[in-house]
């Protein structure tokens, strides 16, 4: 619950919600990134960005070398499979 | 050194591993007991384990497995209460895939299910607020737990169901605040923890300001530690340095994700939708003071709480469960007489067994080598 995955933007959704689409590992899904979008960093400039999701909220930025290492250290964790599992399952599966 | 050479730059990992041994050896010249050290959070735990760094260490250095699991520290009467809106007929109750195994005093949600209730894990709480959106004729409700790494998930989608109007959502809000939770393992009697690895994650959301007070007021060092093998030894190191220095300040090894202010919108949502709780139970470790929060009242239509009426109803945790001395480093887990007998991974009864986050379901799954007196599991 406290890791997280790093996952890489690869469209924007909706600039003003604001939301992303995300994909890591073969699963894209939507996510908010409220949290990573400032003035400074608007989100039309959050496509490509390497975040760490948690929750389907990006939290932060990290760059494509954390997020390389944290995907492996969760695939070594035995983590990686259930976060996927849960992300790809989305909306209130009874599985 | 079996795992070593698998870490990312092993050349580094091997210098820190020296590096540690020669200051453990310097600091234990004045003193007789170990160094404790707890890793607050969960994750640490688990890497701890995996990557079976006790073994790298000199054996002066004992980690302690904090509280920092919220899946394990859930209450049962906070299960049974969420089983009670969980039975109701107009209810799709959703959770993290973590939380519905945690057995309360009769049942989980699972067996909740089990047993006919419409219980569904979701990955996120937008997933939830999209299923009240779809089911306009149900109570779609949300189990929030956790510490500060998912409550500002949990904050930002209770304002976008304000925003949408969406009433027939609600948040059934049990999260848990992280310095509470350290100023009463602090406080515990006979309490010998020399320093902390702090929460990269939760750091991430807070910052590191909040942790002042432990080195302030209780003269302790800590270090907020990335989640890698190595981020934990060079953490590890860091406390070191301070303790043999005589230093106690709060560092930050995860910086390159944890920044100094935390996450100003995920703090701003956070503070509009939660307030402390005066107190709030712990599984294994009682009750401990203002480390809740509930929802603030301009919330009142979304939380579950006042929706369901719901008593919170406090239970007992089993009488023999040890956890909570597991918890502030007094006993190890398999000093407990339940652990690996009528408390394993399958049919938990204490709460450091529910989740692999856990300090007993960690040492029952990667059989520790490092503790001889440990009965074979």
């Amino acid at each position: 619950m406290c890791l997280g995955i790093p996952a890489q933007i690869v469209s924007i959704i909706d600039a003003g919600a604001p939301s992303a689409m995300i994909s890591v590992g073969g699963v894209q899904r939507a996510v908010n990134i409220a949290c990573i979008v400032d003035e400074a960093h608007t989100a039309q400039q959050c496509l490509g960005d390497w975040v760490l999701v948690h929750a389907g909220f990006a939290m932060a930025r990290i760059d494509a070398d954390e997020a390389a290492r944290t995907l492996a250290m969760l695939a070594e964790l035995g983590e990686m499979q259930a976060e996927l599992d849960a992300m790809r399952e989305g909306a209130g599966s009874s599985t | 050194m079996k795992y070593v050479d698998e870490f990312r730059d092993p050349v580094t990992a091997r210098a820190v591993i020296e590096g540690i041994a020669v200051l453990a050896d310097r600091i234990m010249r004045t003193r007789t007991r170990p160094l404790q050290v707890m890793e607050v959070c969960g994750g640490h735990t688990h890497a701890i384990f995996r990557f079976g760094l006790t073994e790298l260490l000199p054996g002066t250095i004992e980690f302690v497995h904090g509280p920092g699991c919220p899946v394990c520290v859930l209450p049962m009467g906070v299960v049974d209460d969420c089983v009670s809106i969980a039975m109701r007929p107009e209810v799709i109750l959703t959770t993290f895939g973590d939380a519905m195994r945690v057995p309360g005093s009769r049942t989980s949600l699972l067996g909740a299910r089990a047993a006919g209730a419409d219980v569904r894990m979701v990955y996120s709480p937008l997933d939830a607020l999209a299923l009240a959106r779809a089911n306009p004729a149900r109570q779609v409700v949300f189990f929030g737990i956790g510490f500060e790494t998912t409550m500002p998930a949990t904050a930002l989608t209770v304002q976008q169901a304000a925003r949408e109007g969406i009433a027939n959502f609600s948040l059934f809000c049990n999260h848990i605040t992280i310095v509470p939770t350290l100023r009463a393992v602090l406080d515990a009697p006979g309490m010998q923890i020399d320093g902390f690895l702090g929460p990269g994650h939760v750091s991430m959301v807070i910052g590191s300001a909040p942790y002042r007070f432990i080195a302030r007021h209780y003269r302790k060092p800590l270090v907020i530690a990335g989640f890698e093998p190595l981020d934990v030894l060079q953490s590890l190191w860091m406390l070191l340095a301070q303790i043999d220095a005589g230093r106690c300040e709060i560092e930050n090894q995860y910086a390159r994700v944890a920044e100094h202010d935390g996450n100003a919108t995920a703090l701003a949502a956070m503070s509009a939708v939660f307030e402390p709780r005066e107190s709030c139970e712990w599984r294994g470790l009682g009750s401990i003071e203002r480390s809740g929060v509930r929802m603030r009242g301009r919330y009142a239509t979304w939380d579950a709480e006042r929706r369901f009426a719901l008593a919170r109803r406090r239970i007992a945790d089993p009488a023999a469960c040890r956890c909570g001395e597991v918890l502030t480093g007094a006993i190890k887990p398999w000093q407990c007489s339940l652990f690996g007998k009528a408390c394993t991974p399958a049919t938990p009864l204490g709460a450091l067994m529910v989740s692999s986050e856990g300090a007993c379901a960690a040492y029952i799954q990667y059989a520790r080598r490092d503790d001889p007196a440990q009965p074979a599991a």
